[in-house]
């Protein structure tokens, strides 16, 4: 009997960001801090 | 079945200081975009780079109010990725660099010191111009500078075979270089390799 010699192609990865991108991410959301003052925007990155 | 809440409802949840909606707005769209950037540039790092910079425009503005599509999150995200990779791109237009594929870059242990043969015309050139530039100098200037540029000479020897006391010789150090940038700049001479 004849052999069949495809396989699942499992050389595909997954194209997604790393999980420390995500974290990254989140954390400088959260560090973020817009301030309002008049017509004016202030942004601080609060560690 | 439980509905997935919209986009629209994720800002404005997020808007309220609600992180993890965020979370959620990022990870369910980190594929489509994560894969339209590397779709582009087709570099793992330099996809993470950029995704990452496009996230951060996007906190920005939602943060600061500026944030006005209403429905349409993903073409807005997916812009100012696509704006990024240009951007990228033009960057890399303007300074292009080798870059090694594997973890070894064979140009870091190979590498020829020597002038390939327009360099080498640029050099001579740049060379015979300071020439014509020195010649243009009052003789005192001139011969200080080339006893200290070209003979190597110290200041103390220039003063010895000039007699002259090392001040002086050291004004006439200075004043040759001024009078050389000035004619330099007078002429528009360009005097880089």
């Amino acid at each position: 009997m004849a052999n069949f010699y495809s396989k699942e192609f499992s050389n595909t990865t997954e194209l997604k960001p790393n999980r420390e991108t995500i974290d990254f991410l989140l954390n400088y959301s959260r560090a973020l801090s817009v301030i309002n003052y008049k017509d004016i925007q202030f942004e601080n990155i609060l560690n | 079945m439980e509905q997935l809440p919209k986009d629209s409802t994720l800002i404005r949840r997020y808007l309220q200081g609600e992180e993890q909606a965020l979370e959620l707005l990022i990870n369910r769209h980190s594929q489509r975009i994560y894969s339209f950037i590397f779709s582009k540039v087709c570099d793992r790092d330099i996809t993470e780079d950029i995704f990452q910079e496009t996230f951060i425009k996007v906190i920005r503005t939602l943060r600061k109010g500026k944030y006005n599509e209403e429905g349409k999150f993903v073409p807005w995200v997916m812009r100012i990725a696509q704006n990024l990779v240009i951007d990228h791109f033009r960057k890399n237009g303007r300074m292009p660099k080798f870059e090694g594929t594997d973890d070894f870059n064979i140009f870091s242990v190979l590498g020829d010191s020597s002038l390939n043969a327009e360099r080498q015309i640029i050099k001579d050139q740049v060379e015979q111009d300071v020439r014509a530039l020195i010649e243009e100098l009052p003789d005192d200037q001139r011969q200080v500078l080339i006893m200290r540029m070209y003979k190597d000479m110290s200041f103390k020897e220039i003063a010895e075979t000039t007699g002259v006391s090392i001040n002086t010789a050291l004004g006439r150090m200075r004043y040759a270089i001024i009078n050389m940038r000035k004619i330099i700049e007078k002429n528009k001479i360009i005097l880089t390799n």
